[in-house]
């Protein structure tokens, strides 16, 4: 479905990422592992248009999207998350998503009828399935970290996208926060078929969720595999989980 | 809660439609200027506090509209009420176009870029005698019968802002005015959203250059002059005190902003000459002690005693 060829992007001579190679195919959830700094964010942004490869192509369902922009990019069905939280700080809950459904539906040139008779029971929907329907009135601002990282995704679904990318959806949460969202996750993949692709530095975590693993390190693909085929890689072990034998087979 | 306002803008409405039968000429005018700004400074604060961009210099808007007007009044023989439709026009389109060039800067540099090239538009206003009458301005300029009369300047003023009011508060409701306050808070989250980012900004600015022309033009019905002091930018400057001083947050707050401004203005220049002085000085105040505004202040005081901890979460 995603299939990212030797993307590279330097900020001022610094290689963040480096000729990295990733692909996902339609249903799978693909974990991105690497160390601070390796380049995972950077790879999420050049994916999601955000900004644009040195060189390299990103291929979605085999049509090339590369360098488009972002709302291009969302139009084709790809959503994400942010690392840092990234919403709509002066705005509730119910509209931080609704605006994000009135956009795909191409609503936003509307501009004399009130938004409030828009997309509601959509909206509520979505709030319902990632558990934030009791906070809809909250101005955002006021939510708990774990709120907000939750309100992302919930953005994310306003788009009903078939390609979700994550960029640490658990980092900062409490942790029965982070196993309702791990729970969330999994609900995504498989009631609606969603193929999701994330970045995350618990492992445990990575290794209950992922499919596929891609590490990198220093901008670069290590390995992209099975879970197996990279817990008893050399190079990962060596570089990433520090040596230590933790091989199953 | 909800009948409350409504009764409040009842009463409010009432009392702006008997006010000329009691109150003498001067105060009459006052209170037309006081719309016409309030109009003005709302229109700015759908791009300001609204859409989150620097217009530093809207003033432009305001004088294009207002020169517009004028001199399809004075210069053609055309019907006024065109007058009146092709001033906002041709200050919307100016909105458009200096929209287009400066939305490629952000924030600040967004505004410093504003400022030069409405500053261009001044300085050919102030140099085109033969055309704009230069820094003579135009005076005594034909206003039709039923408006020439200082009420009837007032009516039409208070008629024309309240329906512009009105629309722009459907705007800013509308699912555009929700995308807009979602660009404000967060444009990469926007563009990561579906929408384009640049053209809502672009259209947001265009429809605040319409209803500053409106504004422009009233200002030639109630005073029937129009001079390039009008899109100076000490005159930008003020408009942006208003809506700071009001509540930028808060849809009526630059009406009020420019209510007190307005009225201090006129008082305060009775005695004293350093009226920039003290507006120099309400700023500081404001800034420190009212980072929302006035209104935002109260709308804040208010949501703690109805809603009591509830906002502290
Ligand atoms: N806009 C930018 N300008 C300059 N350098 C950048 C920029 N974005 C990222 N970098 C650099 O690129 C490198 C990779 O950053 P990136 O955020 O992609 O890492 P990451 O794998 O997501 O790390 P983390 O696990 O800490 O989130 C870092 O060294 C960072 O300093
Ligand atoms: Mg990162």
């Amino acid at each position: 479905m995603l299939e990212v060829v030797g993307i590279s992007k330097s900020f001022d001579g610094f290689k963040a990422v480096n000729n990295a190679h990733l692909s996902v195919e339609k249903g799978e959830i693909v974990a991105v592992i690497g160390p601070n700094g390796a380049g995972k964010t950077t790879l999420f942004n050049l994916i999601t248009g955000i900004i644009k490869p040195d060189s390299g192509r990103v291929l979605f369902n085999n049509e090339d999207i590369t360098g488009l922009p972002p709302y291009k990019i969302c139009r084709k069905h790809i959503s994400r998350s942010f690392q840092i939280v990234n919403v709509f700080q002066r705005l509730t809950v119910f509209e931080n998503v609704q605006i994000s459904i009135l956009s795909r539906e191409k609503k936003t040139w509307n501009l004399f009828s009130p938004s409030k008779s828009f997309v509601v029971k959509e909206t509520e929907t979505i709030l319902e399935n990632v558990g934030l329907i009791n906070k809809k009135e909250r101005i955002t601002a006021f939510l708990s970290h774990g709120d907000r990282k939750v309100l992302e995704i919930a953005m994310a679904l306003g788009g009903s996208p078939e390609f979700l990318i994550l960029d640490e959806p658990t980092a900062g949460m409490a942790p029965e926060e982070t196993s309702h969202c791990i729970e969330l996750i999994k609900t995504l993949s498989k009631t609606m078929g969603l193929t999701i692709l994330f970045c995350e530095h618990d492992m445990e975590i990575v290794f209950r969720i992922a499919n596929r693993i891609m590490v990198m390190v220093r901008g670069s693909t290590v390995i992209q595999g099975s879970c197996n085929e990279v817990r008893c890689n050399e190079a990962v072990q060596n570089a990433y989980l520090g040596g230590s034998d933790v091989c199953l087979m | 809660m909800r009948k409350n306002t409504l009764l409040f803008l009842i009463a409010g409405i009432i009392l702006l439609l008997l006010f000329p039968v009691f109150l003498p000429r001067f105060y009459v005018y006052l209170l037309s200027i006081i719309l016409l700004y309030g109009l003005l400074a709302t229109s700015l604060n759908i791009v300001l506090g609204y859409g989150g961009i620097f217009q530093f210099h809207h003033a432009v808007f305001y004088g294009v509209g207002a020169y517009g007007t004028a001199l399809m009044l004075t210069k053609t023989a055309m019907p006024a009420i065109l007058a009146f439709i092709v001033g906002p026009l041709v200050a919307s389109a100016l909105g458009f176009i200096l929209g287009i060039i400066c939305i490629r800067l952000s924030k600040l540099y967004f505004g410093m870029l504003q400022i030069s090239l409405g500053s261009l538009v001044w300085a050919i206003v102030y140099r085109w005698y033969s055309f704009t009458g230069g820094d003579d301005g135009i005076h005594g300029i034909p206003i039709p019968e039923m408006l020439s009369s200082y009420i009837g300047a007032y009516y039409y003023t208070l008629i024309i802002t309240a329906v512009c009011i009105f629309l722009i508060f459907k705007i800013i409701n509308s699912p555009f005015g929700s995308a807009l306050q979602g660009i404000r808070d967060n444009p990469v989250r926007s563009e990561m959203i579906g929408i384009n980012v640049k053209r809502h900004q672009i259209l947001a600015l265009t429809i605040a250059g319409f209803f500053a022309g409106v504004a422009g033009s009233l200002f030639v019905v109630v005073d029937n002059t129009v001079f390039p002091d009008m899109l100076f930018w000490t005159l930008s400057l003020e408009i942006l005190i208003m809506c700071l001083l009001g509540g930028w947050f808060s849809f009526m707050g630059p009406m009020l902003g420019a209510g007190v401004i307005v009225a201090l203005r006129t008082f305060v220049s009775t005695y004293t000459v350093y009226w920039a002085l003290v507006l120099g000085v309400l700023m500081i105040f404001v800034i420190f002690f009212l980072p929302n505004g006035i209104l935002g202040y109260f709308e804040e005081r208010f949501k703690k005693v109805f809603m009591g901890s509830e906002i502290k979460e």
